[in-house]
């Protein structure tokens, strides 16, 4: 059985029909790439994978179980990494941690955070304050952050703004051995990152202009009901022209 | 709980490194009642007759100040996206950056609150009931104003929105609160104003940890 899986979705940011139809599957170990143009839903989709939104149509699920059924179960199985690094300039880069491995319930904090502080290399920052750090160090402590305690799904956007080089290859080395150990990875980039064997996910195959789907849609009388006012004006509109 | 602990534990942390907030708020209380006395004049006897309802009006409009900071700084650097993504109930995460918010403006308004009244030339008899009324009013005025900062969340000039938000639901805390001291200066009980007091402060207990997540969720999606 595959472990995570969506199943028919549509997501709608707005009044835009972002992208419709979409499936995905993904085993232990695999590595998913989402590929397309700005604004082909890369970020909208690893949102609704991470729950952060409701997909309009369709459902994701682990190991058969809808995500929107138990959220915190979910939250404790993912990491997420978005745009922003999330990084506190008054505090240290260990306290900027500190947080994140509270939250998880984490026993050995400390240990912890030592451990993927070496794994990024910047074991020597850990005492200096966020305000000081460069982007690229910033980008690594947010990267610090998906390595502390058990997940089983990482969903990295864009993970490798502002990194290096070097911190790319460093980047694929800790996907490499996560996956070795079973996690899942989704992810979106515009760099090569060095990764075995992705399944790619292109994005642009699945968006629908919204004058089809809302003819789509109208054959369906009980999603009807639930249109938005707007978005029915908007369809007469497109017809006018 | 240990969630609670440490969302409490990093909001202090944070207001002890930009210790500023904490004393802007409570610089802005003083500044205004001490407003007062020069707008109305130095009679001895109008000041104390108006001076809880002096005191209490700048101690909402100095816990209303400072409520744009207690999510706005965590919404724009992306902290609060992951919160929500947190495998704790986000209501426990609010309740502790609220109980965070009350200690680091409620209490030094509840300190600096005798201090005033004397100013004001307020009547010894007040100051107890005083500081009982604020020690209740103040953690609802946290609570209720973290509704108002949530929803402001994404909003432009959201400084002037919070305030028309939330002024309003405060009403009745100052009319309790203001009714309490003046019960205590003539002299009568002031217990079923501070009960009401507490069953505000109940209530907004049990409903703002919602409303506030509920309001968060939708502006992180």
């Amino acid at each position: 059985m595959t472990v995570f899986t969506g199943s028919d979705l549509t997501c709608l940011r707005g009044e835009r029909l972002v992208f419709g139809d979409l499936s995905f599957n993904a085993n232990t170990g695999d590595a998913v790439m989402l590929r397309g143009r700005n604004g082909a839903g890369k970020s909208s989709l690893l949102r609704l994978m991470a729950g952060l939104m409701a997909p309009r149509r369709g459902t994701i699920r682990w190991q058969g179980d809808d995500i929107a059924d138990d959220k915190i179960a979910h939250r404790a199985r993912l990491h997420y990494l978005g745009h922003q690094d999330a990084i506190k300039p008054v505090l240290s880069v260990r306290d900027n941690l500190r947080l994140w491995a509270e939250l998880r319930g984490i026993s050995d904090i400390d240990a912890e955070i030592d451990q993927a502080l070496r794994a990024l290399d910047i074991h020597h920052l850990g005492k200096t304050a966020g305000r000081y750090l460069s982007s690229g160090q910033k980008r690594r402590t947010a990267l610090a952050r998906i390595l502390l305690g058990q997940s089983d799904l990482w969903l990295l956007d864009e993970p490798t703004v502002g990194l290096d080089r070097e911190s790319c290859a460093e980047l694929a080395r800790l996907i490499a051995e996560f996956r070795a150990r079973g996690g899942i990875v989704i992810y979106s980039t515009h760099v090569d990152l060095d990764i075995a064997a992705p399944t790619i996910l292109d994005l642009d195959q699945f968006a629908i202009p919204m004058m089809e789907w809302l003819v789509e849609q109208d054959d369906e009388e009980d999603t009807r009901e639930s249109l938005s006012p707007d978005m029915n004006q908007g369809k007469s509109a497109e017809a006018a022209i | 709980m240990n969630a609670f602990v440490a969302i409490l534990r990093r909001d202090l942390r944070l207001a002890l490194r930009q210790g500023a907030d904490s004393v802007m708020v409570v610089a802005f209380f003083i500044v205004t009642t001490t407003l007062f006395p020069f707008g109305v004049g130095p009679e001895a006897n109008i000041l104390a007759r108006i001076a809880s309802g002096v005191i209490w009006v700048a101690a909402l409009l100095a816990a209303m100040l400072s409520l744009e900071r207690v999510f706005q700084t965590d919404y724009e650097d992306g902290t609060l996206e992951l919160l929500t993504l947190s495998p704790v109930p986000l209501e426990l995460l609010v309740l502790g950056k609220v109980c965070a918010h009350w200690l680091t403006t409620g209490l030094p308004l509840i300190i600096a609150a005798p201090v005033m009244a004397v100013m004001l030339n307020m009547d010894q008899d007040g100051f107890g009931t005083l500081m009982i009324a604020m020690l209740i009013g103040t953690p609802a005025l946290s609570l209720i104003g973290a509704i108002g900062a949530a929803l402001i969340l994404g909003a432009r000039r959201g400084g002037v929105l919070v305030s028309l938000l939330v002024l309003p639901l405060y009403i009745p805390v100052l009319i309790f609160g203001a009714g309490a001291v003046e019960a205590a200066l003539l002299g009568i009980s002031a217990q079923a104003q501070l009960q009401i007091m507490g069953a505000i402060l109940l209530l907004s207990l049990a409903a703002a940890p919602f409303a506030t997540a509920h309001a968060i969720r939708q502006a992180v999606e």
